[in-house]
């Protein structure tokens, strides 16, 4: 199985149609959250809002992932060592309010795991042949460095 | 307190729990079901808000307002959206110390929200050097 979410906050009707296009031509059944898209699937299993704990399950049963270029995204496809395609909004087709998801796919590419579609080309390519199935590998010392640095402020004197 | 809304906002705000442990934590976010999957039953609830709708961003100004009065946290902390920024204006308005974290999606230039709550946190991250400015705005590490 294939998951593709768009999150839940904002349509991404070009993702999803893309993906609709796409699917037939696949071995495994994509099932889809579509969040507020207008553009209703014919060839994926959708759900508006997918409820989280349920989602973590399609999750672990995914082959891989297609997604925006969602932080939450990125970091669930990292909790279940799950490969993950993503597909970055855009400001000036009103997918977002700014353009914040070009930076992340900017920031983040040439990790392990991961690929970065931004047309039909490029997402027909990737699902086709997606990244090898191996975890991106989170920063552990960047983690532990933030978490001492909000720790030590914790600790420091109680006036601000 | 620690408030974040729901999606990628809550997947950061769970990669701090090392941050505090030890601490008596009260959870506050926008979607129920992401606190339920992560074991944290007694979140409490803010209506989602943004700045693309005035109206929901007024009733979420309002219930943020209730909310920390009622429960006057001596820290909040919050890794955003507008939510969390208003929670974090209203707690140190009452004397609350406040840490804003800056999402890493903001790469380019720090969230709007992030920059309207720099005079208002004690502690103020961003997850890129690049974005730290040598005064308030500190780099201490990244969750990526």
């Amino acid at each position: 199985m294939i998951l593709l979410t768009v999150g839940t906050q904002l349509p991404f009707d070009r993702l999803v149609r893309l993906m609709d296009e796409i699917a037939p031509s696949l071995a495994d059944p994509v099932i889809a959250q579509i969040g507020r898209g207008s553009y209703l699937p014919r060839n994926m299993t959708w759900h508006r809002v997918i409820e989280p704990v349920e989602f973590e399950r399609y999750v672990a049963d995914a082959r891989f992932i297609v997604s925006h270029a969602g932080i939450g995204s990125l970091l669930t496809a990292e909790r279940h060592s799950k490969p993950i395609i993503l597909f970055p909004r855009t400001c000036y087709l009103g997918e977002h309010r700014n353009e914040h998801q070009m930076a992340t796919v900017t920031m983040i590419s040439g990790r392990p795991g991961l690929a970065v579609a931004n047309d039909e080309a490029q997402l027909r390519q990737a699902v086709l042949n997606p990244p090898a199935s191996q975890t991106p590998q989170p920063s552990i010392t960047s983690r532990e460095q933030i978490c001492n640095a909000i720790s030590a402020f914790l600790r420091g004197p109680v006036a601000a | 307190m620690a408030v974040a809304s729901g999606g990628g906002h809550w997947d950061e705000l769970m990669l701090l729990h090392p941050a505090y442990a030890g601490c008596d934590v009260t959870y506050v976010t926008t979607f129920k079901g992401m606190a339920d999957r992560d074991g944290i039953d007694a979140a409490l609830l803010l209506p989602d808000a943004n700045r693309d709708n005035p109206g929901d961003a007024w009733r979420c100004l309002v219930a943020s307002v209730k909310l920390i009065r009622r429960h006057r946290p001596e820290v909040l902390i919050t890794t955003g959206a507008l939510p969390g920024l208003f929670c974090l204006i209203v707690a140190r308005l009452l004397g609350a110390r406040t840490i804003w974290i800056d999402s890493i999606a903001n790469y380019e230039v720090p969230s709007l929200s992030g920059r309207i709550a720099l005079p208002f946190a004690s502690l103020w991250l961003t997850q890129w050097p690049h974005l730290a400015n040598g005064r308030k705005r500190k780099y201490c590490g990244a969750l990526l």
